[in-house]
């Protein structure tokens, strides 16, 4: 399966979805203009890797930012997801950041997957 | 030209650390919040705070780049708009106007009115209702602008329209916060 390998910028976030090595990460800030254009590569991939998913999903959501645009399309990645075997989500939030913390636990209460929550 | 000084003037006395007017697009968001970032982090601002600031401002100009489209179409400078963020002792206050006509006035008094009555609870709630029903608008808003600012803020958001004639008015919008 291809890889997505994207460098983040000021307003899109870090993307890598690697099936090969494991590796299922979004990272950094997420205010594109255009959210749904920007998460629609992305959602396409976690759909066609529901087909051949690995047993175990560790997928990792880093944010430092994101607009509430984004966070629909968030809740669109988790939704595609939950459709998978063995996914389990890791929710990166800075120590002193509650908001994205809560953010989080709300994600959470919105799809049955299940979540660690980790600070850096 | 004196309206120089007197718009320093102004701009001092009012505690306005950054006043942007004219038109807007995602690439001016971009180095209007880059501004703004270099301000807070210059002043030597807690990350909490202006993550905040930060997020308000985000929705703020983005939903003023959605909608610039519907300004009045009479007017030569109908994406013109304003962007205004103001910091004082206790406070960041961060403030838009744009012009809008008068079904949006009304659909933005009685959403924002709405929001208003809501407590954290409540915003928590209304948050989670639309996120779960709504797909994005054509403009790709989520419709969790208000409901964010609200949140993020902990304060109401405070609004005015004043009567620009031609079926327009200028709608003005104040989100607070407060820097404890």
């Amino acid at each position: 399966m291809e890889i997505i390998n994207l460098e983040g910028t000021e307003d899109t976030p870090k993307i890598l979805l690697d099936k090969g090595n494991g590796i299922f990460e979004i990272s950094g800030r997420s205010l594109p203009e255009d959210s749904a254009e920007f998460y629609q590569p992305i959602l396409d991939w976690i759909t066609a890797y529901g087909e051949d998913s690995n047993p175990e999903t560790l997928f990792t959501f880093k944010l430092e930012y994101f607009n509430t645009a984004s966070s629909k399309l968030i809740l669109d990645v988790l939704s595609a997801l939950e459709d998978i075997d063995g996914v389990t989500i890791d929710w990166y939030f800075h120590e002193d950041d509650e908001d994205m913390e809560e953010a989080g636990e709300e994600f959470s209460e919105l799809v049955e997957i299940p979540f660690e929550f980790k600070t850096y | 030209m004196k309206y120089i000084y007197d718009l320093h003037k102004t701009m001092l006395s009012r505690n306005l650390i950054l006043v942007y007017e004219g038109e807007f697009t995602q690439e001016i968001t971009k180095s209007v919040l880059a501004m703004a970032e270099r301000n807070m982090d210059s002043m030597g601002e807690e990350s909490s705070i202006k993550r905040k600031v930060f997020n308000v401002m985000v929705e703020c100009l983005q939903n003023i780049v959605k909608h610039s489209d519907d300004f009045n179409p009479l007017s030569a400078k109908r994406n013109a708009a304003i962007f205004i963020i103001g910091k004082e002792d206790d406070r960041y206050v961060v403030t838009s106007g744009n012009p809008v006509d008068t079904e949006a006035k009304e659909s933005l008094i009685e959403r924002i009115d709405e929001i208003n009555h809501l407590d954290k609870e409540g915003l928590k709630a209304k948050y989670k209702e639309i996120i779960k029903s709504n797909s994005l608008s054509n403009k790709g808003g989520a419709g969790l602008g208000f409901v964010d600012m609200a949140r993020k803020s902990g304060q109401k958001l405070e609004y005015d329209f004043e009567d620009m004639g031609e079926g327009f008015h200028f709608f003005s919008l104040t989100t607070t916060i407060l820097r404890l």
